[in-house]
Order: structure tokens, then C-alpha cells, then sequence
């Protein structure tokens, strides 16, 4: 269990708030799909904070102008990688952007361990952090 | 005298060179500093000077005054002129407006060759727009309200070091606004004390800590021991949110060898961002912009000092032509007014210092105080920053005004949650998330948002604390600093 004031890894636009119902996922897709935004979908079960390149389930939708369409793949993602995180994640093509406009987690696994923190000692009183996440100890695929 | 006859008397000097060059004292309306038929070229920079000539001085020949100042004029004729290609080197004043509804003030359009300025150096730039003109006796105040810049001098900048589409991408942030906090009280802590609000304020769900401008390396705190607490804080928050968290430690210094010796400290332990004071000079920016672009650094810009000479209306630099400077000199975050806070600045003038900090192109737009078009030519975005007496009450205002481009900083609305620094992250992290959330769901924060808030509190206790705290504190005071062209209303 993670010991931060969620309980829960923080990454995301909307961790602070109670995970939102599939309902509550349709509109924000709808929302990114009217500004022109293309979906994807993309899974890990490494979920370090610097783990920049999670699994893509299938690619980025360009041409999917449908929220349904992206739910249904939402499912049969969450089907396969029930114990997975999960992201949705929204890219704006448009120059000088052409980067992610939207992300926010759609699926976790049962339980959070979170992160061990190491220190290493230095020179004058300096500290190297290395960052581990508790569940990356056991091969991929059978973490959560 | 009439604008013809005026006219006519400076094109008859002008063009007469025997006449132009005569020793003695002319008005610089006759010494080529007005030229009414001059249409400005792409790659001249415009300036829009509002000038209060003193009683009796004509506005035209005041304007004509500015243009020469702020170029190539001394007080008499020099016959040395002759040796130089001169009418380049002119700024020609072109056109004069009375200010609507400000009786003794005018607008004077300035135009300036591009051969004018030192590629690269907004100190050069600056010594010469705003270098002597600004104490020149017939006028009784000038302010330089606003500057194209033309995109042939534009490019010989670098611009901001990460800009805020790669900052998001290294700090794995999308689609809300990020959320910061000033450690206070800013003065007196420890370097122990220090890293402690810092790691409560980022473990409670803030992206940024940050130090104050005024925090440098004082007996009560020397800046190696801050560095490490601050940093120690940092990866602590990281591991227990398994977020990427960064504080800007403020490397400012006595003088450049301190400034890199500090930033050369923050970057071998580790942190993702500088900060630095504008009152270190231009020079001293553009330098640390390069320190910061060899070393994959954010730049975190505090305009300690601006208000000295951006807050008048009358006379001084506007925060715009500021902000303008900055994002070529290249810093990746800028503090730019909250419109709701402590602070000076109306909402829709606010938002045109905004803009010219995020736009790939700004265009002109009189009641946001933007009188230009300024083609960005690609230069990396700025990230604005909103901090000074604001709240988690305020959300819905500040999403609503400002959008996801910004950074919230919530300094005395963190740390002074009466349950503590970690739930007053909490508050602004939630009040933060079910904003953006209702908005993306299509509902209207602005008139919703208090209910949308209060929804969310009654889940989360210390949003209903904040939300209780601050119920009744606004700053609804008057700007100085407002459009001349439009009536705007204040939010608070």
C-alpha cells in the first residue's frame, strides 16, 4: 500500500478522484475526440515514473472519430490485462504540439506496493536516489 | 502649427541635405525621426511608445524625439551622419494617436532597421529601446507598451531551453494545468525545516515546490544545505506517489561564477529544474538559458523587480514587451499575474501576457492590450505561472481564465490548510482534478464551478477545510494597469 494521501500511484489527470465509471470515460474521449485529439490505449506493469514507453495496445487511433469504438478496445484490453495499469492517452498532431494533450489511468492492479528508495552516500554530504518499484522484483507479466 | 504644414516643413529639411546637415539645434521632426508616409517593413521592429510630452511640446515632434532617442540622435547635428548609411539607422516615428480618454497622452508607432540590434541579444535590444529615451527631458513620462518582433530577428534566438511541450513530456504531466507551491514562511527555515514542507507539499499531491525569490544563501540557510534537504524531499514525494516531482531551487547569486556553481550543484544531484530572478539581467539570462540547454534543464524565471516598472501606466516597460523579451531570451517558466490574487493585474490583460508566452502566433487584440501580431516562427512555448494569494476556491476561475497551460502555485493556500501541508495538497490537487474533469465533460465551470467543488468535497475533507478557510477572501481591488480600449471587469 502505498503511503501517499490516495493510497494509490498518483500519475494521471484524474488519480485524486474516485475512478470514474465507464460512463465518465465515454465523455472524456468525446471531449478529446471533438478537439481533434487521436486515442490510444497503453499497458504496463512497470509503472516507475520515469517508465516513459508503456505497452501500446494496438496504435494510436487516428482515424477513430467514435468514442464506442475506443471503449470497446478499452474492454478488450482490460480483458486481457485485467491486473495491468491501464492509460488512455490522447495525441494532438497539430505543429508546434504534436505531443500528448491527455492522460489519465483507466485500470489498476488489486494492489499498489509502490516504490523502495535507495541512497547511495557521496562526496560532501550528496545522495544518489535510485527509484524501485516493489513489484518489478518478479519478471514481467506476473508482477501484479 | 497643422500636421500639414508640419509635415511640410520636416520634408524640406529632410530632404535637403546642405539644409539637413547645417550646424545647430533641429527638431528632430526635421531630422528624418518622423516620416508619416513610412510603411514598416517585415523585418523592421515596431514599438508602440505611450508618451506625455511635456506642456508645450508638440506630439508629433515628441514622438519624432522618442524615435531619435532610442537610435541613432544626439541633441544637435553632427556632420559625422554623412559618413554612415544614416536614414537606415533612423527609427522613424510614423503615426501618432491621442490615447482614447487620457487627455496629454499619445501612442507613437516607432519603426527600427533591422541592422539596428545585435542578433541574439535582448541586452542590446533593450539598451537601445529603452536605454536613454526613457530620461529624456521633454517628455514627462514614456512606457513601451507593446513590440513586433520581426521573424528574422526572432530567429537568431534560441528561445526557451525546454518549452512546455517537451517540459510536459519529461515530467509525464498531460491535460491539466500543474499545480506549485511557494515554501513559506520564506525567510528563517533551515535547510532541515526546508526539505520538510517541501517533501509534505509534494507527497500531498503538488508537482512543484518552489523557493522564493528572496531565498538565495542566507546565514540562516546556506544554499548547498537547502539544495540537499530539498532534493532529498524531492525523491521521497517521487517514490511515494511514483510521480516524476521536481523543486526549483533558485540559483541566483552575487554573480555569474556563484549562479553556475549552484546550478551545476542542482543539476549533479539530480533536479529537473532551475530558478532564477529576473533581476539578474538580460545578460545573465541568456547565458544560464544556454547552461540550461546543454544540460537538459527547465528554466523557472521569478520577475522579481518588474513591478517597478511594468505596474504605471504612464511610464515604464508593460509586462507584455517583458514577456516578449523572456521567451527569446529563453526561460521555460514565467510568472505572469493570477488576475484573482494578491497581485496586480486585470483578467483580460493578464491574458495577453499569457498569450504571448504560449501562442505559435499572437495576434492583435486591443482589450488584452495586444497591439500587434508577433509571428512566434516556431519558438518553444513558455509555461506561465499563476501565483499570489490564490485558492483552491478559485479553481474553477483560474481553469476557466487561464486553461491547462499554466502553472498553479498555491503557496499560502498549500501551507496554510489547517490540517496541514499534505492536505492542503490534497485540497488543490482535487479541487484541481474535478474541474478539469467537469469542463472535458462539457459543464460550465464558471458559473458551476462553487457547486462542482463543493461536490467533490463532500468526499474529500480537507477540499471542505480549504473551501471553509478561504471562503471569503478575495482581493477585489482596482488595476492600474488595464486596456484603453476596453471596460474590464474584475473576477475576484
Amino acid at each position: 500500500m502505498m503511503t501517499n494521501p490516495t493510497g494509490r500511484l498518483t500519475q494521471g489527470q484524474f488519480s485524486f478522484l474516485p475512478d470514474l465509471t465507464d460512463a465518465e470515460i465515454n465523455l472524456q474521449i468525446e471531449y478529446g475526440l471533438r478537439r481533434g485529439y487521436a486515442w490510444s490505449i497503453e499497458y504496463t506493469d512497470d509503472p516507475h515514473p520515469r517508465n516513459t514507453f508503456w505497452e501500446m495496445y494496438g496504435m494510436p487511433m487516428f482515424d477513430l472519430r467514435d468514442a464506442a469504438g475506443v471503449m470497446l478496445e478499452l474492454r478488450n484490453c482490460r480483458k486481457t490485462f485485467p491486473h495491468h495499469y491501464i492509460r488512455l492517452v490522447a495525441f494532438d498532431s497539430t505543429r508546434g504540439i504534436e505531443s500528448i494533450t491527455m492522460s489519465f489511468i483507466v485500470n489498476r492492479p488489486p494492489s499498489e506496493p509502490g516504490f523502495g528508495l535507495q541512497r547511495q552516500e557521496g562526496p560532501g554530504r550528496t545522495l544518489r536516489y535510485t527509484l524501485t518499484p516493489y513489484a518489478t522484483a518478479r519478471p514481467e507479466g506476473e508482477r501484479y | 502649427m497643422s500636421s500639414a504644414a508640419i509635415h511640410a516643413e520636416a520634408t524640406d529639411i529632410t530632404a535637403n541635405a546642405r539644409k539637413r546637415y547645417t550646424a545647430g539645434v533641429l527638431k528632430y521632426r526635421q531630422m528624418g525621426y518622423w516620416q508619416p508616409d513610412y510603411v514598416p517593413s517585415e523585418t523592421d521592429t515596431i514599438c508602440l511608445f505611450r508618451i506625455t510630452p511635456q506642456e508645450g511640446v508638440d506630439p508629433v515632434e515628441a514622438a519624432a524625439a522618442v524615435a531619435g532617442e532610442s537610435s541613432t540622435a544626439t541633441w544637435t547635428v553632427v556632420w559625422t551622419d554623412r559618413l554612415t548609411a544614416c536614414d537606415s539607422y533612423r527609427a522613424k516615428a510614423y503615426k501618432v494617436e491621442p490615447v482614447p480618454g487620457t487627455p496629454g497622452q499619445y501612442f507613437a508607432w516607432v519603426a527600427y532597421d533591422i541592422i539596428l540590434f545585435e542578433e541574439g541579444s535582448i541586452a542590446n535590444m533593450t539598451a537601445s529601446l529603452i536605454g536613454n529615451v526613457f530620461s529624456f527631458k521633454p517628455l514627462k513620462a514614456a512606457r513601451l507598451e507593446d513590440i513586433r518582433i520581426p521573424v528574422a530577428y526572432v530567429k537568431t534566438f534560441k528561445g526557451p531551453p525546454t518549452g512546455l511541450i517537451a517540459e510536459r513530456e519529461r515530467l509525464d504531466k498531460y491535460g491539466r494545468p500543474l499545480l506549485g507551491a511557494t515554501t513559506k514562511p520564506k525567510l528563517g527555515l533551515s535547510g532541515r525545516n526546508y526539505g520538510r514542507v517541501i517533501y509534505e507539499g509534494l507527497k500531498g499531491g503538488l508537482d512543484f515546490m518552489k523557493d522564493d525569490e528572496n531565498i538565495n544563501s542566507q546565514p540562516f540557510m546556506h544554499w548547498r544545505d537547502r539544495f540537499l534537504y530539498v532534493m532529498d524531499g524531492v525523491n521521497k514525494a517521487s517514490a511515494a506517489t511514483g510521480e516524476v516531482k521536481g523543486s526549483y531551487l533558485n540559483v541566483t547569486g552575487a554573480t555569474m561564477e556563484d549562479i553556475y556553481e549552484r546550478a551545476e550543484f542542482a543539476k549533479e544531484l539530480g533536479s529537473v529544474v532551475i530558478m532564477l530572478d529576473l533581476v539578474i539581467g538580460w545578460s545573465a539570462i541568456q547565458s544560464m538559458a544556454n547552461w540550461a540547454r546543454k544540460h537538459d534543464m527547465v528554466v523557472h524565471m521569478h520577475r522579481a523587480g518588474h513591478g517597478t516598472y511594468t505596474r504605471q501606466k504612464n511610464h515604464g516597460v508593460s509586462f507584455r514587451v517583458m514577456a516578449k523579451w523572456l521567451r527569446l531570451a529563453g526561460v521555460d517558466h514565467l510568472h505572469a499575474g493570477t488576475a484573482v490574487g494578491k497581485l496586480e493585474g486585470d483578467p483580460l490583460t493578464v491574458q495577453g501576457y499569457y498569450n504571448c508566452c504560449r501562442d505559435s502566433y499572437t495576434r492583435q487584440d486591443l482589450p488584452r492590450g495586444l497591439f500587434f501580431d508577433q509571428d512566434w516562427a516556431d519558438t518553444r512555448k513558455v509555461m506561465p505561472v499563476a501565483s499570489g494569494g490564490i485558492h483552491a476556491g478559485q479553481m474553477h476561475q483560474l481553469v476557466d481564465l487561464f486553461g491547462d497551460d499554466v502553472i498553479l502555485q498555491f503557496g499560502g493556500g498549500t501551507i496554510g490548510h489547517p490540517a496541514g501541508i499534505q492536505a492542503g495538497a490534497v485540497a488543490n490537487r482535487v479541487a484541481l482534478e474535478c474541474i478539469v474533469k467537469a469542463r472535458n465533460e462539457g459543464k460550465d465551470i464558471k458559473r458551476d464551478g462553487p457547486a462542482i467543488l463543493q461536490k467533490a468535497a463532500q468526499t474529500c475533507t480537507p477540499l471542505q477545510q480549504a473551501l471553509e478557510t478561504w471562503k471569503d477572501v478575495s482581493f477585489n481591488y482596482a488595476s492600474t494597469d488595464t486596456s484603453d480600449y476596453a471596460t474590464t471587469p474584475s473576477v475576484a
